[in-house]
């Protein structure tokens, strides 16, 4: 990796991945794609560990980061299969509808 | 000398206070009367057992039972003991009170809360008892403040009559203030003599000289004579005795007669040594029981109600005692408890019986003609009559003669206005006596005679008016104490003494008797000076106008509704009200939506890096 891109660099796109990641899960409204978001912020958070890691050579972030990617993968299988119940017993995507459990 | 066990004097009353007071309303009458007379008798007999074996009492006997508090070298004990004075006063306390236990079993016996009656009583025989004997000022404060609320208590016995309950009140109340006065003297005490033991108090006052002007001890002596004032009775803090005759007349016989009333005497009398040192302080001792006598006997020649001429007998007669202790005739003032005991309890109990006899009525007006038809009441009353009024040889004669004899060597006007208070109350007392048991009956009651546990204890008490003077001779008994004041015995002070007394009875006669019709026409003769001695100086109004309705203003219109409605409440209902608002607005953040928690945890997590970043920006 040249030396020439710093740091900051990456910390500054982790920021803007991680924002992207917040406004989608505020503000869509599908399931999938606010499911998706999360796993925009725990990526861009990832960038940040491998960025550090690489800056400080030290292993902690390499490690830190695998961690994030299987928590990442058991989420996303968990994850879908809930999405894909949901669908099948509501037939709706939308975020909105499945609040039966508020109020 | 081996102990002798003196707790039990008070502690036999307080064993019946407790079995009647927890257990007497599931116990028959009988079973009451057991266990209320029983403990008291029981506790006469130990007194009279524990005399048998001090003996002489030359000394003090103390007894130490626990030490109560300790505070760096201030050391209070819980310290009975016994001496001359104590002596004397046990006698009475018990002696006298036992046969008034003995007359409101009679007396009490159509009245409903009947145990509770008997268990307040026992509760003020352990007080008082308490008050005599205890051997420091904090342990006789102790005995002061529950003789107080047992007054309190049967005062307003009668707890249905809204007068009862408003005279109880106003005793407790104008108590209070006298209290305060004897808790100063001990925060004196405490500070100047570090103990409030007798023995150690009375050791340091007495080097120190004579205070020529006002100094400690003046201060010290002024505050008890407060608390005084209030228990006793004296101007100004009389007003709460004669309301005090709400109470059942036993009640008022034994604690606003006999004893209860008499602890500023002793106190005063216990304190003897401290009010020697101060001349002024004397000064004002017996003054203020000149006036309170003069007043008092003015007011009880004016009043109708049996009750209330004798209270203000006892107001009177409560003054002469503070002459006597004033003038230096501490031994005479005690004398004078001794012999008043007899008789005002005599007197008291006498009209109790009258007034049962009459079924309830108190008024003089709706009385007469009632020798024949009570003449036990009448020959017992008639005792108590002559000794009260001065005859020789009864008992008053020889306690007021003493008095009268130690104020002339004092100060001869004293003497004068002691004569003259002899009249009246020689005048008073006939005047009762003549317009109850003399004349034609005005009532429409039918009399009768009360039972012999009534009449009983009255015979005993009738003997010892009689006999009681010449046969204790209490200043004698009570000289190692307080040496006998010089002065000789003067015969034409005795006989103009007696004459006054006499005179004062002759006067009765002649107006309540002989020509009954005179005192109204007297009466009306002084129109405006007979107006104001019936309604009492207007004491009690004036007093209202001055404390009691500015106070009761205040605390209504300030303490009460900007301090209490607006500020205190207002706090209080603030604070909920507060919580309640703050609530309601958070509660609204609790949407259930889990995006609008998230966009909350987003809002936080911003503002923590931004503080971070002023914080850390300012460190930098």
């Amino acid at each position: 990796m040249p030396a020439a891109v710093p740091v900051s660099y990456y910390l500054i796109l982790s920021a803007i991945l991680f924002g992207l990641g917040v406004a989608g899960f505020l503000f869509r409204r599908n399931i999938i794609t606010v499911f998706m978001s999360i796993e925009l912020m725990l990526n861009a958070v990832n960038l940040s560990f491998i960025a550090f890691s690489y800056q400080l050579r030290q292993v902690d972030g390499h490690i830190f980061a695998f961690f994030v990617m299987v928590v990442a993968a058991a989420e996303a299988a968990v994850g879908l299969a809930i999405i894909l119940t949901v669908f099948k017993n509501r037939s709706t995507l939308a975020i909105d509808d499945v609040s039966s459990l508020n109020n | 000398m081996q102990d002798q066990q003196l707790w039990l004097i008070p502690a036999l009353p307080l064993v019946g206070f407790l079995i009647n007071g927890l257990l007497g309303r599931r116990f028959p009458k009988a079973l009451v009367n057991v266990v209320a007379l029983g403990s008291v008798l029981f506790s006469f007999a130990w007194v009279l057992k524990t005399f048998n074996a001090l003996g002489g009492l030359e000394t003090a006997h103390v007894e130490r039972y626990f030490s109560w508090i300790q505070s760096g070298s201030l050391d209070i004990g819980f310290d009975l003991s016994v001496d001359r004075l104590t002596a004397v006063m046990l006698l009475v306390v018990t002696g006298i009170g036992s046969l008034i236990h003995i007359y409101a079993t009679g007396y009490m016996s159509h009245e409903g809360g009947y145990y509770r009656f008997f268990a307040y009583l026992n509760l003020f025989m352990f007080f008082m008892l308490t008050l005599v004997l205890g051997n420091n000022f904090l342990v006789m404060f102790v005995g002061w403040e529950g003789v107080g609320l047992c007054s309190y208590l049967l005062i307003g016995f009668y707890t249905l009559k809204k007068s009862a309950g408003d005279a109880a009140k106003k005793a407790f109340i104008v108590n209070r203030i006298g209290d305060f006065g004897f808790a100063l003297a001990m925060f004196l005490m405490v500070v100047n003599f570090g103990s409030l033991d007798f023995q150690k108090v009375f050791a340091a006052v007495k080097p120190m000289p004579v205070e020529q002007t006002a100094g400690l001890l003046t201060a010290i002596a002024l505050l008890l004579f407060v608390g005084a004032t209030g228990k006793s009775a004296q101007v100004p803090l009389y007003v709460w005795l004669p309301d005090a005759m709400e109470g059942p007349t036993p009640v008022s016989a034994l604690i606003h007669a006999a004893t209860m009333v008499t602890a500023g005497v002793y106190m005063t009398a216990r304190s003897a040594v401290i009010f020697q040192h101060s001349p002024m302080a004397m000064d004002v001792v017996a003054i203020v029981g000149v006036i309170t006598a003069v007043m008092a006997a003015t007011i009880g020649i004016t009043q109708f109600d049996i009750k209330k001429v004798f209270a203000y007998s006892t107001v009177s007669q409560l003054g002469y005692m503070f002459i006597a202790c004033g003038v230096g005739a501490f031994s005479a003032g005690i004398y004078h408890v001794v012999t008043h005991a007899f008789f005002k309890a005599l007197l008291f109990l006498g009209a109790g019986s009258v007034i049962h006899a009459l079924g309830g009525e108190q008024d003089l007006r709706h009385m007469g003609g009632l020798w024949k038809k009570i003449p036990i009441t009448f020959g017992v009353l008639a005792c108590a009559w002559v000794a009260i009024s001065g005859v020789p040889p009864f008992a008053g004669f020889y306690s007021k003669d003493e008095i009268l004899l130690a104020a002339h060597h004092h100060a001869p006007w004293m003497y004068w206005v002691g004569v003259v208070t002899a009249g009246m109350t020689a005048f008073y007392v006939s005047r009762a006596i003549f317009m109850c048991f003399f004349g034609d009956y005005r009532g429409h009651h039918h009399p009768h005679e009360s039972p012999v546990s009534m009449w009983g204890p009255l015979a005993v008490l009738a003997l010892l008016s009689l006999a009681g003077g010449m046969y204790f001779k209490v200043p004698h008994y009570l000289e190692p104490m307080f040496p006998a004041a010089e002065g000789h015995h003067d015969e034409t002070l005795v006989m103009i003494s007696v004459a006054a007394g006499l005179l004062g009875i002759g006067i009765a006669a002649l107006l309540y008797v002989v020509r009954p019709g005179l005192p109204d026409t007297i009466a009306a003769a002084f129109g405006p000076v007979y107006k104001l001695v019936y309604n009492k100086y207007f004491v009690d109004e004036i007093y209202d106008a001055a404390i009691v309705n500015p106070l009761v203003g205040t605390s209504r219109s300030f303490l009460w509704r900007v301090m209490d409605a607006g500020i205190i409440d207002g706090i209080v209902n603030g604070t909920g009200f507060a919580a309640k608002t703050i609530g309601g607005g958070l509660r609204l953040l609790q949407s259930g939506n889990i995006r609008s928690y998230a966009a909350w945890v987003t809002a936080g997590c911003v503002l923590v890096l931004l503080a971070i970043g002023v914080v850390a920006g300012g460190v930098r």
